[in-house]
């Protein structure tokens, strides 16, 4: 049927078309970069969003100074204490501060959780667009390998390699990678596949433009608001399954902290001794917030057809 | 229009408004449409996207969304449709009124036999048994000219082409005698040769049952075939009614006018610019007071914009009614004796000085071939055949010259295209482009240095265009592509096309969403012209915008090819456009060039039987011209392109085979014609006995 119901509608408006006389862009044309960034600042949420990572980001970073104890440092005099002036947020049943150990934690957390995430993301949108893109045997091989490693047991494997570590988080963020980027790249590769099909992909091919190039400036950028998703989504799965391993014994070990294992200690607790539960579970809830809030306004400002972008 | 004043109209629309809730606002997508229809007649509705022409239709048929607010009356007989619920409507829908749609592929459900769904249109509303039902469905569909009925009822849709689909869809909008037939856009998805024969089934199912029809189109050719009354409508309005004939002889509103000056003749050889009309349709949200063409229209006075004109009778007998003010100072398509739309400057090519065989060529193809594995089994695939996309395919293309490829759909068109720009050397034969024969091409760096030549527009601007890539970087991708990196210069170089499409450059910090159709093929004509190419490839440029933005493209293009001394292989299914805009063509018929020679040549003078008829098929904006006209209707649809054995691939659907001679009847079958022509003559044509 082609009833025209109302759609997007154009905004540009060259009532005069042909023009004779002699014109150039008078002022500075603004590059994309600009453009994406001005759409993303004109969300009030994304910005809302940024400030709360900022100051997370902060109290990870500068938050040691207000406490005179490190993560480590046990206070037998206080244990299970309650928050005091002494220790402001309280100390768990070894006698660790409580505030302390959050800061930690946090630190932790993020660094482990944004960088796995970001580098899955990376993997997997670059694998799933490159096999989309070439096609043929390359596409063959990369399917096979990425089905084989959706089948193996990764969870298995990586309690295993990271045992074998002692806990280290840097292994950690290695491990998490390698098995976690599989299954977005089938994604990816499942969207890039209609996407090669795309006639701007084929008047890019036809002008000559290398085939790195087309998948980094054609492919990826237009699944870019799967990739902002998959990317917010992974850094609250990561957190999780850090959590998940360190709960079976695995993953962070003590006496190093994460918001995770801070969780599943408090856990334990929550009635008798709540300040050691809701102090991370607010952390990782604060976290999560602004990565969906980022990830919104980052969806919006990079597709140029959403409205809450504006006219820009 | 002597019934009007005998019978009672079988359906009569007064005063219907629509609207839909959008996030800019209320759309007022109809605003006040208003006629009569008369049985046994056909109502033509003329209009361009977004002029309200589908909703009004959808409106009548009681097909619109829940959000939609309709007012108005619409009238079938003496009862009103406008407010009865969707119980009531499906009772009236099918018995009473017909619907064919645009697309018969999507109004068939593809799971079940065509001859099960004309049997379930029949049974819904008639009180029959199956084997009756059945009967009467075969009888239907041996009506609308599907061959042997009685077992292609049996056939599933997807097993139909895409006019034999159409010939269904039909036979189920006439199954219970219907008193109206609405026609959507009946043959706008289908090919030249084909909307012939379903415009003639369309006039005997409407013969058939005496209903009356309601043609809705964007094609003036079809509406000038087909029509009775023609309605034109711009902006969710009639802006002018009148009888088919008066409305083409003496047009009184300006858009009509403009209408019909922005629509390339298939029939005439001269080659004046088209009249485009500036601007674009204007938003139907909070539209301002005055005419809606007042921004458009090259007469407009001051009083235009002060109140919206009404449909007012100008002929003396009432039939022929225009919105407009100045309709009264209107005669001959002139205000007043002055000329509405002014006639463009027409391009002088400094090429077409110097004779075509002293011209430089710049595209040569020779025999070039490409076959198409057909596969099959599940894990192991094995080859079972080939699929012959093109065979044999020469020709060459001068210095500043167009060649017009032609053809229906599946007849290699396209293939021939991609193996010009794939720069790879075909299966068979050879492709020399600006002199260099691709399979001689040794690395990426020469290739690339080819590419800047030989540059693309595609079809669909809206799929041309990265969405994610500003104007700038959409045309600055070419220069980069061939290895400009100074950004000084590539800026400078945006202006410039920019400008030279007849664009603003202030807007080339802007996403393609922000520009219209129209806009968005002058970008992607503006790119393929970045480099300095001397072959553009334009693949259907013009076919997915309206008439009015297509004759500013086609004006632009010839401009641009006078100015910069371009060639062109132009490939279209608008005849019409291809003989405007060609220097030569080239006709296809399953993957095989049947013809070739100037476009004056080919077009008035067609040799080989399958172009003269695909020429005949083409409707004509004239109805004088187009009702007396004798036209070759093909039988049949394109035979598969799997079949290898020799002779003349036309030879099923030729109308000529039949009046030959049974010697000659053999030859067809088994000698493959080649492309020869009368003497020294470059007019080639691939038929034995013409």
């Amino acid at each position: 049927m082609t009833a025209n119901f109302p759609g997007p509608v154009p905004t540009v408006d060259l009532g005069a078309e042909p023009s004779t006389a002699e014109k150039r862009m008078t002022r500075a044309r603004l590059s994309r970069r600009r453009l994406y960034l001005r759409r993303f600042l004109r969300s009030k949420g994304a910005v809302a969003g940024l400030v709360i990572l900022g100051l997370l980001v902060l109290f990870a970073l500068l938050g040691g100074e207000f406490t005179p104890y490190s993560y480590s440092d046990v206070d037998f005099a206080g244990l299970t204490a309650p928050p005091s002036p002494d220790h402001i947020l309280g100390t768990d049943s070894a006698g660790n501060d409580t505030f302390a150990q959050a800061v930690h934690g946090l630190q932790r957390s993020l660094v482990i959780a944004v960088s796995v995430s970001a580098l899955t993301t990376v993997i997997s949108a670059f694998v799933g667009a490159v096999a989309a893109y070439l096609g043929g045997t390359t596409e063959k091989v990369v399917l096979g390998i990425v089905h084989f490693l959706l089948v193996v047991p990764s969870f298995l494997i990586l309690a295993l390699v990271s045992q074998k570590a002692g806990g280290d988080w840097r292994v950690l963020i290695v491990v998490l990678t390698v098995f976690g980027w599989m299954y977005n790249a089938r994604v990816v590769w499942a969207l890039a596949t209609s996407l090669r099909e795309r006639e701007y992909v084929l008047a890019a091919r036809f002008m000559g433009v290398g085939r790195v190039r087309i998948v980094l400036r054609h492919l990826i950028p237009n699944i870019g608001s799967l990739l902002v998703v998959t990317f917010t989504i992974g850094v609250v799965a990561t957190v999780q399954g850090e959590t998940a391993l360190s709960f079976i014994g695995f993953g962070v070990q003590p006496p190093d902290v994460s918001l995770g294992t801070m969780l599943n200690d408090g856990a334990d607790t929550v009635s008798s001794a709540p300040w050691l539960f809701y102090v991370p579970a607010v952390l990782v809830t604060l976290l999560t917030v602004s990565m969906a809030l980022i990830g919104d306004g980052l969806r919006d400002a990079l597709d140029p057809t959403s409205r809450s972008g504006g006219g820009a | 229009m002597t019934p009007a004043a005998e019978a009672d109209p079988v359906l009569s629309v007064r005063d219907l408004e629509v609207s839909f809730p959008s996030e800019a606002g209320r759309v007022h997508a109809v605003r006040g449409v208003g006629f009569d229809l008369y049985p046994g007649r056909t109502l033509g509705i003329v209009g361009e996207s977004g002029s309200g022409k589908s909703v009004t239709s959808m409106a009548v048929m009681g097909l619109l969304p829940d959000y939609a607010a309709v007012r108005g009356s619409v009238t079938l007989g003496t009862r009103e449709l406008l407010g009865l619920d969707d119980r009531q409507m499906s009772e009236i829908r099918g018995r009473e009124l017909g619907m064919v749609f645009q697309d018969p592929l999507a109004a068939l459900t593809p799971i079940f036999t065509v001859g099960r769904q004309v049997v379930e249109a029949l049974q819904i509303h008639q009180d029959l048994d199956r084997n009756a039902a059945w009967k009467r469905a075969v009888e239907l569909l041996d009506l609308v000219g599907i061959p042997n009925a009685a077992a292609r009822a049996r056939s599933f849709p997807h097993e139909f082409s895409g006019g034999m689909r159409q010939r269904v869809v039909i036979a189920m909008a006439i199954a219970n005698g219907p008193r109206v037939l609405v026609a959507d856009e009946p043959t706008t998805a289908l090919d030249v040769t084909v909307q012939a024969q379903i415009l003639d089934v369309l006039q005997l199912a409407r013969a058939e049952t005496g209903a009356a029809l309601i043609l809705i189109t964007h094609d003036l050719g079809v509406v000038a075939g087909t029509a009775d009354d023609v309605l034109v409508m711009y902006a969710g309005r009639p802006v002018e009614r009148a009888p088919v004939g008066e409305l083409f002889a003496r047009p009184r509103m300006p858009y009509t006018i403009g209408l019909l000056g922005a629509v390339p003749r298939v029939d005439s050889a001269e080659r004046r610019p088209l009249l485009p009309i500036t601007g674009n349709p204007p938003l139907l949200v909070d539209l301002p007071a005055g005419c809606p063409f007042e921004p458009r229209c090259p007469i407009s006075v001051a009083e235009c914009a002060v109140e919206e004109p009404v449909l007012t009778p100008v002929s003396p007998d009432g039939e022929h009614a225009a919105a407009c003010i100045r309709a009264g100072h209107i005669a001959d398509g002139r205000v007043d004796g002055a000329a509405i739309y002014p006639v463009p400057r027409a391009p002088v090519a400094p090429a077409a000085a110097i004779p075509r065989e002293r011209r430089p060529a710049v595209l040569e193809l020779d025999g070039v071939s490409k076959t198409f594995p057909l596969l099959k089994g599940t894990l192991l695939k094995r080859r079972v055949g080939s699929v012959y996309a093109i065979s044999g395919v020469g020709f060459d293309i001068r210095e500043g010259e167009t060649l017009g490829l032609v053809g229906e759909s599946g007849c290699g068109k396209t293939t021939t295209l991609l193996e010009v720009m794939n720069l790879r050397a075909p299966e068979q034969g050879s492709i020399r482009v600006t002199g260099v024969d691709v399979s001689d091409l040794a690395d990426r760096r020469q290739e690339r240095a080819l590419r800047r030549k030989l540059q693309m527009v595609f079809q669909d601007p809206m799929g041309a265009l990265d969405p994610r890539l500003t104007i700038f970087d959409i045309l600055a991708e070419p220069l980069r592509a061939v290895g400009e990196a100074n950004r000084e210069t590539i800026g400078r170089r945006v202006d410039e096309l920019m400008e030279l499409v007849g664009l603003d450059p202030e807007h080339s910090d802007r996403f393609p969403t922000a520009f219209s159709g129209g806009q968005r093929q002058r970008i992607g004509i503006a790119r393929a012209l970045a480099t300095n190419p001397s072959l553009v490839v334009l693949d259907e440029p013009v076919s997915a915008l309206d008439v009015s933005i297509q004759a500013g493209i086609i004006n632009l293009l010839n401009d641009l090819k006078a100015e910069l001394g371009l060639s062109y292989l132009f490939v279209a299914h608008d005849l019409a456009v291809v003989r405007h805009i060609s220097d030569r063509v080239a006709v296809m018929y399953l993957g095989r060039i049947v013809e070739i020679g100037t476009v004056d040549e080919v077009f008035d003078d067609p040799r080989h039987p399958y172009s003269h008829a695909l020429l005949s098929a083409i409707p004509v904006t004239d109805p004088q011209v187009e009702r007396t006209r004798e036209r070759v209707v093909l039988r049949g649809d394109l035979p598969s392109p799997t079949d290898s054995s020799p002779g003349c691939r036309f030879v099923s659907r030729c109308p000529l085979h039949p009046a030959l001679d049974a010697t000659q009847r053999a030859r067809c079958v088994a000698e493959t014609p080649e492309l020869t022509g009368a003497g020294g003559s470059d007019h080639l044509n691939a038929c034995h006995f013409r």
